[in-house]
C-alpha cells in the first residue's frame, strides 16, 4: 500500500521500518477474519486492516486524536492477524511503534497515565507483586465474588521446589514477575521435569521482568532498560556455557525472542541481545527435542482441552507444539473450536479493556469446553489466571500435567 | 467537504441517531478513513457517512430516509472486493453489513442454510461440516469475504468448474429495495413461477437492491477428494494439459494454474511443498467415491506425464489437500511479498486460447516494463493476471491501469469477457464499451431504472453512462495510438 511519511518522520529509523511494514500490506482483508476484536465488533476500525490504515494516517502526518487511540487500544496485540496474513505484514511491530509514537505525541489524561504507570511499576516487580498478592489472598475469603475472582488462591506446591545443580547440562530459567507468587507450581514442575532429563537450571537473582509490560504499553525506553538488565544478569552464565534460556510463560518468551531486533541499534547490547534471543526457548521447544521416553510417563485418563496462548501460536508461530507433546506423552486431547482466538488476557488488556476481555473470555471458555474437559492446559500465566476467572474447570500449565505423571 | 454536504450529513446523523447506537454511526473523517476503499485500495473516496446497522428494520429505515433525501447508498460486506465495488460515494452513505453475521437456520434434510449477508463464505461450510455438508462456491478470499458480497458479484472460486457459481447455489434472497421496501426473491423450492429474478439479482453489484438474507444450497461432502499437483517447465505445457483433461471428458472439482512468480510467493507463505523451480503449477482436484477418485487420479497423472510434468504429487490426506489449496487461495495477497502493490485483473477466455493469451500477456508486460504474475481458474478459462507495481513511483499506477486495460481487451479479442467473477465495479467500467454496444448498455440502464429510478444504489459502478462510453472509446483509441509511438521509441 502506498505510504508517504510525513516530513517530521522522514529519515528516522523507526518511521522507515513502519513505512516498509505499511507498504507490505495489500489491503486484502484476510486478517479481519481471524481478529478477535473484529469478530466481536464487526467494525473495520477494530480489525487489523483498519488499524493499519489508521496507523498509516498517523505516520503520514494527519491530525490524530484519541478517536484513533480508542481503536488501537482495543487491539490485543495477539498477532492472530500476522499468522493469517499471506503478505507477511509484521503487524505486532507496527502497532508497538505506533503506540510508542502516540504515547509521546498525545499524552493521556492524568488518571489514565496513573493507571498505566501503576501497572508498569507493580507487575514487573516480583517482590512488590508478590507482597500485594499475599495481602489480596489473605483477605480474599471476605471479598465479594466479582473481586474474589480476580485474585488467584494460593497454590500449594505438591513437592518442594528444589533446585538441582548437579547436572552437566545447564540452562537459565526465567523466573518471571508474577509467577513466583501466583503460580509457583509451574516452574517447580519445569525444574523437576528437566532434572529428570538431566538438565540443571540456574536463575540469577538480578534477572527480572522481560520488559513486555512496559514495552507493549508504549513505554519503550523503560522496556528496553528491563531487557538490558536481563542481558547483563544472564551474560556470565551464557559465557559459561548455559545451553538455553528456558521460559515457561510464552508471553515473556515472545518478548525475549525479540530482544535482538529491538536492541539492534544499541552499539553495546546489539550482539548480546541477538545471542540472548537465539537462546530463548519456550519449555515446549526444549521438550520437543528431548527423549520423552526417559521420563517414564503414565498418563491418567483425564480429558484435556488445550489453549495455546497467542504468544506461542502467533508470536512464536508454534500452534501445535503443546498439543503434539501432550499427545506424544499419551494424553487424550479433546477437539476445541476457534483455536486461533485470544482469551482476552493479553498482558494488561484484561485490566485496561475489561468489557471486551470478558466477552472474549466467555467465547473462549465456550470454545474450550465444547467436549467437557476435566482440565484445560495452557502455557502462559496471564492466560491461565484469566481463563480461571471464567470457569470452574481447573486451568493449569501443561508442564504440570507432565510432571504429575512422571513415574517416581 | 462542501457546506451542503456537511448539512446533509449532520441531519442524517440526527435522524439515524434515533434508532442506531452511537458507535454504529461514523461521521468523523479521522476514523472514517479505513472505510474509504475496499480490497482495491488504489481507488478510494471518503463517504459522507458510515453506518453499521444490525437489524433489517434499521436497514429499512436507513434506506427509506436516504431515498426520501435522495442520498446515494453503497452497501459493503467485508470490503474484500477487487473491483472497487464497495468503494464509497462522496455524497452518500456507506452501509456496512458486517454486523449481519449470523447463520439463522440450517436445514440438514433440505440441505439449505438461511444466513445473514455478513456471514463469511467459509464459515457456512464450517458450520455444516459435522452434518457432512458444505457450501460449494469458494472464492479465494473465502476466509474473509461475505456471502452478501458473493451474491452481489456472483462469485465463483476453485470449485465452480464442477459445482457452479453463486447463482447456481442459492435459493432465496431477501432484500431491501431502493425505496426501502422489503422484498423476497426466489423461494425455498428449486423453482419459482415468473421471471428468474434471482438470477438477475445475483451479480447485480449492489445496483438493484440490498441483500439482507440469503438461503444457500448445501452439498453433501464427497466421500473422497484428492488433489494432484504437478509442476511444468512452461505455461504452454500446463495449458495443454488443461486442454487434454477437458477433452478427455473429465470434470475435476477444481483445476487451477499458477505461474512461477505466483508459485514462489504462495509457497513462501503456505509452505505447501510447491515446486518453486517450476514455471507452471497445476492443481487438479478429483472428488467422488474412492474408486472413482482412484481411477481419475491415474488418468490425470498420465495426462500430466504425457505433457512433460517435472513433478507430480497427490495429496495423501485431508490435511494435505487443504494445504495444497492454502497456497493457491492466498496467492493474491502473497504477491504482496514480491511487490508493495498489485493490480488484480479478472478476465475470461476460451480454454483453447490459454497458451496464446498467456504469451501475449508476457510480451505486453515486457513492453510496459512491469511484472505480471498469473493465477487462474484454468478449468473454466478465468484468468487473474496480477500486475506488480509500486504506487509510490509516479506514473506507475497509470501504466499499470493501461496494461490492465490492454489485457482485458486482449481477452475480448480472444473471444472472452472482461470479467470472470470479480465484477465490474469501477475498476472495469472503462472496458465495458469494449465488451458491449451502446444498445446493450441501454438495456442495462432500463433494468437499473426499473429497480432504482433515482439511481441511488451504488451509483457510478457497473454500468457506464453512454457519454462515458463514447469518451472511453475515444480515449482507448488515443491510448493505443500513443502507445504505438511509445513502443516504437523503446524499440
Ligand atoms: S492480511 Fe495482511 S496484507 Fe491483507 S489486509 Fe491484512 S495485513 Fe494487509
Ligand atoms: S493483534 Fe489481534 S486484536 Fe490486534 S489487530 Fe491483530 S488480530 Fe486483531
Amino acid at each position: 500500500m502506498k505510504t508517504k511519511l510525513a516530513p517530521r518522520f522522514a529519515g528516522t529509523k523507526l518511521a522507515d521500518e513502519a513505512q516498509s511494514i505499511l507498504r507490505s500490506c495489500v489491503h486484502c482483508g484476510f486478517c479481519n477474519a481471524t481478529c478477535p476484536t473484529y469478530q466481536e465488533l464487526n467494525d473495520e476500525r477494530d480489525g487489523p486492516r483498519g488499524r493499519i490504515y489508521l496507523i498509516k494516517q498517523l505516520f503520514e502526518g494527519a491530525d490524530v486524536t484519541s478517536a484513533t487511540r480508542t481503536h488501537l487500544d482495543r487491539c490485543l496485540t495477539c498477532r492472530s492477524c500476522e499468522t493469517t496474513c499471506p503478505s507477511g505484514v509484521q503487524y505486532g511491530r507496527l502497532i508497538d511503534m505506533a503506540r510508542g509514537v502516540m504515547e509521546h505525541e498525545l499524552p493521556r489524561s492524568p488518571g489514565q497515565r496513573a493507571i498505566r504507570w501503576g501497572l508498569r511499576k507493580t507487575l514487573p516487580n516480583a517482590t512488590l507483586f508478590g507482597a500485594l498478592l499475599r495481602i489480596g489472598q489473605s483477605v480474599r475469603p471476605m471479598m465479594p465474588p466479582a473481586l474474589k475472582n480476580k485474585i488467584p488462591p494460593r497454590q500449594i506446591s505438591p513437592r518442594q521446589h528444589k533446585r538441582s545443580d548437579t547436572h552437566k547440562r545447564v540452562m537459565l530459567l526465567l523466573e518471571g514477575c508474577a509467577q513466583p507468587s501466583a503460580t509457583p507450581n509451574t516452574n517447580a514442575a519445569v525444574t523437576r521435569v528437566l532434572d529428570r532429563l538431566g538438565i540443571s537450571l540456574i536463575a540469577p537473582a538480578k534477572a527480572g521482568c522481560c520488559g513486555a509490560v512496559s514495552y507493549h504499553l508504549g513505554a519503550h525506553d523503560e522496556g528496553l532498560d528491563h531487557m538490558r538488565a536481563n542481558i547483563d544478569a544472564w551474560w556470565p552464565d551464557i559465557e559459561n556455557g548455559a545451553e538455553a534460556i528456558v521460559i515457561s510463560a510464552s508471553g515473556c518468551g515472545t518478548m525475549i525472542k525479540e530482544y535482538g531486533h529491538l536492541l539492534k541499534d544499541d552499539p553495546i547490547y546489539a550482539q548480546k541481545a541477538t545471542r540472548v534471543s537465539d537462546l530463548a526457548k519456550d519449555i515446549a521447544e526444549i521438550l520437543a527435542n528431548e527423549p520423552l521416553d526417559r521420563l517414564k510417563l503414565r498418563p491418567t485418563g483425564k480429558k484435556i482441552a488445550v489453549h495455546t496462548p497467542c504468544t506461542l501460536q502467533h508470536g512464536q508461530a508454534q500452534p501445535d507444539l503443546i498439543s503434539n507433546i501432550l499427545k506424544r506423552s499419551g494424553f487424550e486431547l479433546l477437539l476445541t473450536s476457534e483455536n486461533h482466538l485470544c482469551c482476552g488476557s493479553a498482558g494488561t488488556y484484561s485490566i485496561l479493556q475489561p468489557t471486551l476481555a470478558k466477552r472474549l473470555l466467555k467465547r473462549k471458555i465456550n470454545a474450550l469446553e465444547g467436549q467437557k474437559p476435566d482440565v484445560i492446559a495452557t502455557a502462559n500465566i496471564g492466560c491461565q489466571l484469566h481463563l480461571q476467572t471464567g470457569t470452574k474447570t481447573p486451568i493449569v500449565h501443561w508442564i504440570e500435567l507432565i510432571d504429575q505423571v512422571i513415574e517416581i | 467537504m462542501p457546506d451542503t454536504n456537511k448539512m446533509v450529513r449532520n441531519e442524517l446523523v440526527k435522524e439515524f441517531s434515533s434508532f442506531l447506537p452511537a458507535d454504529s454511526i461514523i461521521a468523523d473523517a479521522e476514523t472514517q478513513k479505513p472505510y474509504e476503499c475496499d480490497g482495491l485500495s488504489a481507488y478510494c473516496e471518503m463517504p459522507l457517512l458510515v453506518v453499521l446497522p444490525s437489524t433489517i428494520e434499521q436497514v429499512e429505515k436507513i434506506v427509506t430516509i436516504c431515498h426520501h433525501r435522495k442520498v446515494p447508498i453503497v452497501a459493503r460486506g467485508a470490503g474484500t472486493s477487487l473491483c472497487a465495488g464497495a468503494m464509497p460515494n462522496e455524497q452518500g452513505v456507506l452501509l456496512g453489513l458486517a454486523k449481519f453475521n449470523k447463520i439463522l437456520e440450517i436445514d440438514a434434510d433440505a440441505r439449505t442454510a438461511r444466513v445473514q449477508p455478513g456471514v463469511t463464505n467459509l464459515s457456512i461450510s464450517q458450520a455444516v461440516r459435522d452434518l457432512g455438508l458444505y457450501y460449494a462456491p469458494d472464492p479465494s478470499s473465502q476466509i474473509a469475504c461475505t456471502i452478501g458480497g458473493n451474491v452481489a458479484e456472483n462469485s465463483g472460486g476453485v470449485h465452480c468448474l464442477k459445482y457452479g457459481l453463486t447463482v447456481h447455489n442459492i435459493l432465496e434472497l431477501k432484500m431491501i429495495t431502493a425505496q426501502g421496501e422489503f422484498l423476497t426473491i426466489g423461494s425455498q423450492a428449486l423453482d419459482t413461477p415468473g421471471l428468474d429474478l434471482l438470477a438477475l439479482m445475483t451479480g447485480s453489484e449492489g445496483l438493484l437492491g440490498i441483500m439482507v438474507e440469503i438461503t444457500v444450497k448445501l452439498l453433501p461432502t464427497p466421500e473422497n477428494a484428492r488433489v494432484v499437483m504437478a509442476g511444468f517447465d512452461s505455461v504452454i505445457q500446463a495449458g495443454d494439459a488443461v486442454r487434454d483433461i477437458i477433452a478427455n471428458g473429465i470434470i475435476p472439482a477444481g483445476l487451477e494454474m499458477m505461474d512461477h512468480l505466483a508459485i514462489t510467493a504462495s509457497e513462501d507463505f503456505a509452505h505447501a511443498g510447491y515446486p518453486t523451480q517450476s514455471h507452471a503449477l497445476l492443481l487438479c482436484e478429483l472428488d467422488g467415491t474412492d474408486a472413482e477418485v482412484d481411477a481419475y487420479i491415474t488418468r490425470i497423472e498420465n495426462i500430466f506425464k504425457k505433457q512433460g510434468a517435472t513433478t507430480i504429487k497427490v495429496s495423501q490426506n485431508e490435511a494435505e489437500r487443504v494445504l495444497f489449496w492454502k497456497g493457491r487461495k492466498s496467492a493474491f495477497p502473497a504477491i504482496g511479498r514480491l511487490s508493495p502493490d498489485y493490480y488484480c485483473m479478472d478476465g475470461s477466455i476460451p480454454r483453447s486460447q490459454i497458451s496464446h493469451v498467456l504469451s501475449k500477456i508476457a510480451s505486453l508486460a515486457q513492453r510496459y516494463g512491469l511484472r505480471v504474475a498469473n493465477v487462474f481458474h484454468a478449468g473454466d478459462g478465468n484468468l487473474h493476471p496480477l500486475i506488480l507495481y509500486d504506487a509510490g513511483v509516479p506514473g506507475e499506477l497509470e501504466r499499470t491501469e493501461q496494461l490492465g486495460g490492454e489485457i482485458l481487451e486482449l481477452c475480448v479479442e480472444a473471444g472472452g469477457c472482461i470479467t470472470g467473477e470479480h465484477g465490474v465495479g469501477i475498476e472495469k467500467i472503462r472496458q465495458m464499451p469494449a465488451q458491449f454496444s451502446d444498445q446493450e448498455i441501454k438495456q442495462f440502464m432500463v433494468i437499473k431504472d426499473a429497480f432504482d429510478p433515482l439511481g441511488l444504489l451504488n451509483p457510478g459502478k457497473g454500468i457506464p453512462t453512454l457519454k462515458q462510453c463514447q469518451e472511453y472509446r475515444a480515449l482507448n483509441r488515443e491510448h493505443s495510438h500513443d502507445h504505438g509511438h511509445e513502443a516504437h521509441a523503446h524499440d
